[in-house]
């Protein structure tokens, strides 16, 4: 098992035929995902690389291809728009890409999701990916080895160096996600680990963070209060200066507060391995799974 | 993006914040015709920067005549205004602001800003009007007042009145003292802000309600719907290397340390920045080369990297996800002949295309250290400089 996609996850691409989602669409046919329709309004009818049909609305791509899950590459001023468009038709998962999506356009796909059962991951995120069965984003999928143990990070990059360092040292991951540096994010650190606690196929948890929000403070208290499985963490950001946005919109220090020290501080308190260089997260979960 | 208070009221002004008149000017000269314009007979003199505690650093003066107005003015233009949010080295005062006097009853606080907790805009309120409100959240949290819109219903009347209730308001204070809260959240929300800030909110001895400072922060992501917020820009108020890096796209800050660093991906170059002072060593700056990452990208890096004289070293350290490492090795080997790099240089590439990467740098004729791992990296990028 793993958590939010397996092989038998039918995902539907919107924004296939931009440059962008054009080039992960291919990544992904190549990993093996189910990919079973793309969407681009006004292209209906059309078919992506020859096989994978293209529909007008996602209503129609679950309706007839039978999609039950989706990506989104669609530039940032119709994201928001897209998110809630895949939602409306029913999807259960809806994992976003798009990074510069207005906050005030977040507000509201927030308020609009509370209402139904789709579950957002992103946006501004590299996806999800449980290796050997279904890749969903933009991650480098031959650097994953399917296995027993989770990842949630904010960071895209800093993911993946994490999960490098655990396949060259053999571990294997059961699910990866990436749940995006934007202040507002649909799935947060708590309900990664939610699902990773409840997974029998994950056996530990590597938890990455950065400055600013408070996100990691409260997947601390969930990890005292209700985490069974062993967790590894590291935050960066530990020499960012306050007041600045390093780069993720939500990762800024404000009136003090959101800083790494604080949140490392917090997941060591609640038990977590808490690592000082992103450079042992690989050896530090080794240690733990003996 | 930040703004100057001046700008910022003119903003309220046009969604029906009441803000108290005033002008804002480059001369003592001008501030002499502002004051007699305004015909109060005390105005106040405020310097322009991008930074708070201006009062305290003495770029906020009260004049009793034109003629005092225009001296303060002289005074504080020009001058080096440090504040605790200036850092030492403090900022060159450009433009001053020149106001009514009022006369003041209370003062007391409102501010907006997203609650990420809730994915919900707030809107908060307090009596200690004039005080950090943060040092007011930690010390008397029971002191602030919070407001959650319901992204449907915007700001209900019900909450401003409540808002207002709390802050002891009454009669006319208490009407416009709604009104404010009404116009304030409206202009909010069309601004696409990410922060407002009206400390001190004022109240008038005859009941008026006004933004005597205003604060305003711009939604970075929602400025392509607000283009005209692009000519609010003070480019004197940034690190000139952080606005040449902008013209590039690239997402620059200066630091003050002296290894430069190129990274992929905000969080990794964050990580990056961690691990070379977990090693001894000060990062020189937070370089995001971001998914787009060309030849040319990268080049523009390296120029705004050893554009800082502190720079003894660089380390570029590229997971490719969407960044394939070929890429970045073209881009590498054709800055070093583009620029002069006279620095040690040190390279992590990894993931998509790291092997055809490695044979395209191993094959130029570009100096630098190799290394595969973060911290090797780090090690040799700080010991390059040792």
């Amino acid at each position: 098992m793993s958590i939010l996609i397996n092989k038998n996850t039918r995902l539907v691409v919107q924004g296939i035929t931009g440059s962008e989602g054009t080039f992960h669409s291919d990544q992904m046919l190549e990993y093996g995902t189910n990919i079973v329709a793309g969407v681009t309004p006004g292209k209906g009818g059309q078919k992506f690389r020859d096989k994978v049909p293209i529909f007008n609305t996602v209503a129609d791509a679950v309706k007839d291809a039978g999609a039950n899950a989706a990506v989104i590459f669609v530039p940032p001023p119709f994201a928001a728009d897209a998110i809630m468009e895949a939602a409306d038709a029913g999807v259960e998962v809806v994992i976003a890409i798009t990074e510069g999506i207005p906050t005030a356009d977040m507000v509201t796909v927030k308020a609009f999701l509370e209402s139904r059962s789709t579950r957002l991951v992103g946006p501004n995120c590299p996806g999800v990916i449980t290796p050997g069965e279904c890749k969903i984003g933009i991650m480098p999928g031959f650097i994953h080895k399917k296995g027993r143990v989770g990842v949630v990070s904010k960071s895209g990059t800093l993911t993946y160096e994490a999960v490098h360092q655990l396949t060259v040292l053999g571990i294997g991951q059961s699910t990866c996600i990436g749940i995006g540096g934007d202040p507002i994010i649909g799935t947060t650190h708590v309900d990664a680990l939610k699902l990773f606690n409840a997974d029998p196929d994950t056996d530990a948890v590597i938890v990455i963070g950065e400055i600013g929000g408070s996100a990691e403070q409260e997947a601390a208290a969930y990890i005292k209060a209700e985490m069974d499985k062993p967790v590894v963490a590291f935050i960066a950001g530990r020499t960012a200066p306050p007041g600045r946005r390093m780069g993720h919109a939500g990762a800024i220090i404000s009136g003090g507060s959101g800083t790494a020290d604080e949140k490392m501080a917090a997941l060591t308190a609640a038990g977590a391995s808490v690592c000082e260089s992103p450079a042992v997260l690989g050896e530090t979960m080794k240690g733990l799974l003996k | 993006m930040n703004i100057h208070e001046y700008q910022a009221k003119d903003i309220l002004r046009k969604f029906g914040v009441v803000v108290p008149e005033g002008k804002v000017v480059t001369a003592p000269s001008e501030a002499i015709t502002a004051a007699k314009e305004l015909g109060t007979s005390v105005v106040v003199v405020k310097a322009q920067i991008h930074a708070g505690g201006r009062g305290k650093g003495g770029g906020v003066k009260l004049a009793k005549s034109p003629a005092e107005a225009g001296k303060i003015a002289g005074e504080i233009l020009g001058m080096n205004l440090v504040t605790h949010q200036t850092g030492p080295e403090g900022k060159k005062v450009n433009k001053v602001l020149v106001e009514q006097g009022l006369d003041i009853a209370r003062e007391l606080y409102v501010g907006i800003t997203l609650d990420r907790t809730v994915g919900r805009v707030a809107i908060m309120a307090s009596t200690e009007g004039g005080m950090e409100i943060e040092k007011v959240a930690a010390e008397t949290p029971e002191k602030i007042l919070k407001e959650w819109v319901n992204p449907v219903a915007g700001l209900r009347a019900a909450q401003a009145r409540k808002l207002a209730f709390g802050l002891g308001l009454s009669g006319d204070a208490f009407k416009n003292g709604v009104k404010f809260i009404m116009a304030l959240y409206k202009a909010y929300v069309s601004t696409d802000a990410s922060l407002f800030e009206i400390n001190p909110l004022v109240v008038t001895k005859d009941g008026r309600v006004l933004a005597l400072d205003a604060k305003i922060n711009f939604d970075d992501n929602a400025l392509y719907r607000h283009k005209d917020y692009f000519e609010l820009r003070d480019l004197d108020e940034e690190e000139p290397l952080e606005v040449e890096a902008s013209k590039y796209d690239l997402n620059y800050i200066k630091l003050d340390g002296n290894v430069g660093c190129m990274v992929n991906g905000a969080g990794l170059a964050m990580a990056t920045m961690d691990i070379i002072k977990l090693n001894g060593g000060e990062p020189a700056n937070f370089l995001d080369v971001g998914g787009n990452a060309s030849p040319e990208t990268v080049e523009n890096g390296f120029k705004i990297i050893l554009a800082d004289p502190n720079v003894k070293a660089v380390l570029i350290n590229i997971f490719g996800g969407i960044v394939r490492c070929d890429r970045v090795a073209k881009g590498i080997i054709q800055a070093a002949k583009n620029v002069q790099i006279n620095v040690p240089l040190i390279v992590r590439l990894a993931g998509t295309n790291a092997e055809e990467a490695a044979e395209l740098l191993a094959n130029s004729d570009v100096k630098m250290e190799v290394a595969t791992t973060l911290k090797e990296a780090a090690q040799k990028a700080v010991a390059s400089i040792a």
